[in-house]
């Protein structure tokens, strides 16, 4: 009991104001980590607990437990469903991972001309509604298809024999290709990322050990992008298992999960055993997250305060190589996207070849044109605050200190996004966002966001978590490939957290961070499936209209539609370009010797 | 200090929003009790929920905004599936006013889970009995019948040496193998309207038979009703069963393509209206109801169907039958909701969890 007596007052004030400091900070890295969190909540967990509540009650509302689940892995077309699904995304993550790596390499590690074009290039999929896709796939394969009938018989009359090139599109096939189309920037925009990040130290020192250009490859390249390629694998793996756009187009009577969930919700209005399916759908997400954390145990910072950024030396062979095979896949994403522009202007498909402009006119589309300046709207709110949110949220998972445990939880909810067919986002959303009250024995627990039904505000949310995913990843990559050694030196010199962030890991990953942008405003130009169940009548949207006129048989107007789309994430391409030319040319200049 | 603000900040905002976010409680009392819906009658902005065609949409609206300068009308368009999806996810706290032109079908789904308010529009004792819900009032009143045509690709046709069907006991040809298409009827309504009329057309075991046949002879099965009418209009395959006004539109859009209508009998379908149950009913949503059987509106729906449920004395516009009644087989709705779920079982069945490509 002595030890109340002793109360040494003046040596404690010095350690005590200097934890002060340190925890203050701390506790404002804490509230930003729970803020991310509850953002989290409300925008994934409560509306996707929607979704997994419905799938424990039967079409009266009763609830029956694991029974949809027991009833939908005893129908026997599950397992055909199911491994179609496999088959396609397997398929679809190994071609769209190699086409990506190999042209991001080329990008970044070669010294070829060109790579301005060329990256402009090879995002352009993913400027177009993936149902210009489709038409373009069908009007290049498609039994009628230019390619198909050796372009309308023109091939036959020269070799004088019938030629018929078939690939069957309706089926597998049809659905690979659409996927690879539609995964293909994905992966190059991840592994872009990873391949730019890098230290130019290693190589030299490679080669000064008279490494081998293989050993080199096997030492330093693939190591240093091993994070960026499990991450563009994994997110083209999900995208491919969960995507119903192009099965739905292109699939035939191939039947694959997503389909599935549109069978249920949209033909027989089942909700219960649509949400079964959903949550079904989750399960490869969990298991590759599981995955995607133990993978990362082993991935060290690459880009160390040190770093020397790497210019790639001109070399003959590999830079010629490098642009035959760049030109090669941008042909073939021109080719797709041209026979859209094409099938645009033709007057009737494929039987008056006649061009007009008369598609472009939009009689008789509701909304019309103010359609399409709702969509600019809405890309321009998601890009400006979906990368506030990703990148800010992609920090203090990676860079953040204490709650370890919710650093993690808030990993999870970030890639469990990119498992959620826009379908079932766009349900969720309903269920969730549209309920007045809950009532919990005598009392109503009213939903205080359920203001933001109908508004533009739920429409960018709804976005801004359905992209959610790569966007993280990208942020995630970057930000893994810069030292910790960066933070400590700051918290060494007591600058704050905020400042580091703000001084040296915004301008370092500005590049990162214009691309994320890039990829929100894009990706809100072009959605439909999540957004055509929230979208109010006041704020119709330009990709909406252009499934609807797809489906009023206008084929050609929705073509029109979605040309004006890829021009203006083109134009916003530019504009974004010009801007930043300055910006990065200054931020980035440390990246020079 | 910036830091310490900050801080305060931060907490703040966070507690705020866990508070608003979560324990804003009341004493739910006898608020659960249904209570009869109030009406309002200053509120001029009404939502309607539709299926009709944009291009029809602008057509039709026009002569209701001239004799209704006062009243707002916000239109959610989209095709059946989606604005039925819609309506039943927001069946909790309704957002449309009125649906106007949905498929019936999608209404009496609408009606079992009590999301309609009976209502009889002025006017009523003009549409057909069997164009309305037989209740009084009634929960749903149509206006225009669909019905089921194949598209055939005259061009294909001759290219192909196939001759002209006629019927549906024609489809099962042999010759026609790979050349059809038709909508799945787990994944659209206008799909499921055929298969229900061919198993009341032949019966239920003469009508599985003629779907094995049917089967054999299929290119594919679409997601969307409308789907086989552009497929078979581009060439792709050469005859699609979809329904009438696509035939119709697509041939004046200059498409190689005419509506067959099997002799037979063509299953049929109406577009149909009803307004929703909601604590307050807006009087501008029964007056829009009430103008969208007036012989105005009938007389804007004659121009782009053949059959309207009240007669408007104007031709059958052009590519429909003849005599467009005669040729709508019986469908007993009520069977055909009553069965959906097991017809469509035994669909997928039989087709669907072996439709891999042939």
């Amino acid at each position: 009991m002595s030890a109340t007596v002793q109360v040494p007052a003046l040596p404690s004030v010095p350690t005590r104001r200097l934890r002060q400091v340190v925890t203050r900070e701390e506790w404002l890295m804490r509230g930003l980590i729970a803020l991310t969190g509850l953002w989290l909540v409300i925008s994934v967990v409560l509306p996707l607990g929607q979704i997994v509540w419905r799938s424990l009650l039967d079409r009266n509302g009763t609830f029956v437990g694991l029974e949809n689940y027991r009833t939908y892995f005893t129908t026997p077309a599950l397992a055909t469903s199911f491994y179609n699904s496999l088959y396609i995304s397997t398929v679809t993550t190994v071609v769209a991972v190699a086409l990506g790596y190999l042209y991001a390499y080329a990008i970044s590690r070669t010294a070829m001309r060109g790579k301005g074009i060329f990256r402009v290039i090879a995002m352009l999929p993913l400027y177009a509604p993936s149902l210009v896709h489709a038409i373009a796939l069908i009007y290049l394969f498609g039994n009628q298809g230019i390619v198909t009938t050796g372009f309308f018989g023109t091939l036959s009359r020269w070799l004088g024999t019938p030629v018929r090139l078939d690939i069957g599109l309706y089926g597998p096939v049809g659905i690979i290709l659409g996927e690879i189309i539609y995964c293909f920037p994905q992966a190059f925009l991840i592994l872009a990322v990873a391949f730019t990040v890098t230290d130019a130290r290693l190589y030299e020192a490679s080669t000064a050990l008279r490494g081998s250009r293989l050993r080199t490859f096997f030492t330093v390249t693939l190591p240093g992008i091993q994070f960026g390629l499990i991450s563009a694998s994994f997110v083209c793996f999900i995208l491919a298992f969960t995507d119903f756009g192009v099965p739905k187009v292109v699939g035939g009577s191939y039947n694959v999960l997503a389909t599935d969930i549109y069978k249920q919700v949209i033909g027989q209005q089942n909700f219960t055993m649509g949400s079964t399916i959903g949550i079904v759908l989750l399960l490869p997400t969990v298991i590759a997250f599981i995955v995607d954390r133990i993978a990362q145990q082993r991935q060290v910072a690459l880009l160390s305060s040190r770093a020397v950024p790497l210019t790639p030396k001109p070399d003959r062979v590999m830079d010629t190589l490098a642009t035959v095979y760049c030109s090669v896949v941008a042909t073939a994403v021109l080719l797709v996207l041209g026979t859209a522009v094409f099938a645009s202007l033709v007057r009737v498909w494929p039987y008056d070849f006649t061009l007009t402009l008369r598609h472009y006119e939009f009689r008789g589309v509701a909304g019309g044109y103010s359609s399409y300046w709702n969509s600019v709207r809405m890309a321009a709110y998601t890009a400006l605050y979906g990368t506030a949110v990703v990148f800010l949220s992609a920090y203090l998972v990676e860079k953040g200190r204490g709650f370890g445990w919710g650093r993690q939880v808030i990993y999870f909810l970030s890639i469990l996004p990119v498992a959620l067919p826009g379908l079932v986002l766009g349900l969720a959303y309903i269920f969730f966002f549209n309920i007045p009250s809950w009532r919990v024995g005598n009392y109503l627990i009213l939903n205080p966001l359920n203001s933001l039904y109908g508004t533009m505000t739920i429409l960018v949310m709804s976005n801004i978590v359905h992209f959610y995913t790569v966007s993280f990843l990208a942020a995630t990559t970057a930000l893994k490939q810069m030292d910790a050694e960066f933070e400590a030196v700051g918290a060494s010199l007591s600058v704050p957290f905020y400042r580091t962030f703000w001084r040296v890991t915004v301008p370092v990953c500005l590049p990162t961070l214009l691309e994320i942008a890039m990829y929100f405003f894009v990706n809100g130009m072009v959605t439909v499936s999540a957004v055509i169940f929230l979208y109010s009548p006041a704020l119709k949207l330009a990709s909406v209209a252009v499934v609807n006129m797809d489906d009023a048989g206008q084929t050609a107007s929705a073509a029109a539609m979605s040309i004006l789309i890829v021009v203006t994430c083109l134009a916003a391409r530019l504009l974004y370009s010009v801007a930043t030319y300055g910006i990065q040319r200054r931020t980035q200049a440390w990246r020079t010797r | 200090m910036s830091t310490r603000r900050s801080f305060r900040l931060v907490l703040l905002a966070v507690l705020a929003l866990a508070l608003a976010a979560c324990v804003t409680v009341v004493p739910a009392g006898d608020a659960a009790a249904p209570a009869a819906p109030a009406t309002s009658a200053d509120d001029n902005t009404i939502v309607v929920y539709t299926a009709i065609e944009d291009d029809q949409l602008e057509r039709y609206l026009k002569p209701f905004y001239a004799e209704h300068p006062e009243i707002e009308v916000q239109i959610v368009r989209d095709s059946t599936g989606i604005v039925t999806a819609k309506l039943l996810a927001e069946k909790d706290n309704p957002q449309a006013d009125l649906i106007w032109g949905l498929a019936a079908t999608s209404l009496l789904v609408l009606e079992a889970e009590g999301m309609l308010e009976p209502y009889a529009p002025a006017g009523l004792e003009r549409i057909e009995p069997r164009f309305r819900d037989a209740d009084n009032p009634p929960s749903w009143v149509g206006i225009d019948v669909w019905m089921t045509a194949f598209c055939v690709n005259t061009v294909e046709l001759e290219a192909n040496g196939l001759p002209m069907p006629t019927s549906w006991a024609d489809l099962i040809d042999p010759v026609y193998r790979g050349h059809l298409v038709m909508p799945n009827p787990a994944s659209s309504g206008t799909g499921f309207l055929s298969v229900s009329a061919i198993l009341q057309l032949f019966g239920e075991e003469a009508g599985w038979e003629y779907l094995d046949a049917l089967h054999e002879n299929m290119g594919q099965y679409t997601h969307s009703g409308s789907k086989p009418c552009r497929l078979a209009g581009a060439g792709e395959y050469t005859i699609g069963i979809s329904f009438d006004y696509r035939a119709v539109i697509q041939a004046a859009a200059g498409e190689p393509v005419v509506g067959v209508y099997p002799s037979e009998g063509s299953g049929w379908e109406m577009e149909a209206n009803a307004l929703i149950k909601k604590p307050v009913i807006k009087d501008a949503a029964k007056t829009f109801l009430n103008w969208a059987i007036s012989d105005a509106a009938m007389r804007e729906y004659a121009v782009s169907y053949g059959i309207t449920a009240a007669p408007t004395g104007l031709p059958i516009p052009e590519g429909f039958p003849a005599d467009p009644v005669a040729q709508l087989a019986e469908n007993d709705f009520v069977w055909a909701a009553l069965n959906r779920d097991r017809i469509l079982a035994e669909w997928i069945a039989r087709y669907d969890a072996k439709s891999e490509p042939r």
